[in-house]
């Protein structure tokens, strides 16, 4: 069992387990979205006393915040239990793509080059993680959710709107890889 | 007690987002580049195994645990938040690695640079909040 879960998942193990976490949320009467907690926090903080966007009952929201407080947890036992031994087995064209950018491939699932304090406290690394957060907040909120509400719950659904929304997703994914990316890490 | 049955769900969730690797800033830069069938195929089987599951659930008009009869909400139509909203997600997604789901995964793996990604997510949740009127809905 361990030794099953320590391996890399292959892509077609992983889509359904992921279709199987939306399952397990709507059987229990919930809706699959993770950015919605983005809100909710907003809200827990007593945001909504300034801003009526933040003015709802987030107590009625709570399941979503324990489902992230385990997302936490999970993180934890999966690299502390089950973590592979083997390098992430990436495409050899992003690995040179990246060498071109100054991003060597180590291996790991993060590239240790970036995600580091060290890093972080640079001018591009306040943008990539600062900047970059401020993003994610931002358009997950404008388009009332993120990969989770869109792309698995939305297009499961077969919601056009949620179509519009991961068509964006690309949009801005691109124009970051092919456009600022050479700005940011040359 | 309810807290432990999402606690539990969530755990699974984090596992499941780390040993599918979609928590990988690697896989995400690969993805955008048409590198690899990797995320494709995960994102393709899950919305395939996840509208045969939705169809199902209509079909038979199943119940959710409780024994509510489960309904679905439809997005409202106005598809220029979406392509803008979602656009401007896809520059921090590209640019961090993550969606908001793996932000709080890789946390929990002990990548503490998540925490100003947090920060920033947040502030850019409440100035959606604060200026929401004064955009293109």
């Amino acid at each position: 069992m361990i030794k099953f879960f320590s391996q890399p998942w292959p892509w077609y193990i992983s889509g359904p387990a992921i279709a199987g976490i939306m399952g397990i949320l709507i059987f229990s009467g919930k809706t699959f979205g993770f950015s919605a907690n983005l809100s909710n926090i907003c809200s827990m903080i007593g945001l909504g006393k300034r801003v009526t966007y933040f003015n709802f009952d987030w107590k009625r929201q709570q399941w979503n915040l324990w489902f992230l407080t385990g997302s936490v947890i999970g993180g934890y036992i999966a690299v502390h239990f089950f973590s592979s031994p083997d390098p992430l087995t990436l495409s050899t064209a992003t690995v040179a793509d990246l060498q071109k950018l100054n991003i060597p491939f180590d291996g790991k699932l993060e590239p240790s080059a970036v995600f580091n304090w060290d890093y972080l406290f640079t001018g591009k690394g306040m943008f990539l993680f600062l900047g970059g957060g401020f993003l994610i907040g931002f358009g997950t909120r404008y388009a009332g959710g993120c990969t989770s509400g869109h792309a698995i719950t939305g297009l499961s659904n077969l919601q056009l709107p949620s179509l519009f929304a991961v068509i964006g997703f690309f949009v801005g994914g691109l124009f970051t890889t092919y456009l600022l990316f050479p700005i940011i890490f040359k | 007690m309810k807290a432990i049955k999402y606690i539990l769900t969530g755990i699974l969730f984090g596992i499941i987002m780390t040993k599918s690797e979609a928590v990988s800033w690697y896989r995400i830069q690969e993805m955008f580049r048409f590198q690899s069938i990797f995320m494709y195929g995960m994102i393709g089987t899950a919305v395939i195994t996840g509208s045969i599951l939705v169809a199902l659930i209509k079909k038979y008009r199943l119940k959710d645990f409780r024994g509510r009869t489960i309904q679905f909400d439809s997005k409202d139509r106005h598809w220029k938040k979406y392509a803008i909203g979602g656009s401007i997600f896809g520059m921090g997604w590209a640019l961090t690695g993550a969606c908001p789901g793996p932000v709080f995964v890789l946390l929990g793996q002990g990548y503490m640079v998540m925490i100003p990604v947090i920060g920033g997510a947040l502030a850019g949740t409440f100035a959606y909040g604060l200026f929401r009127d004064r955009l293109p809905q």
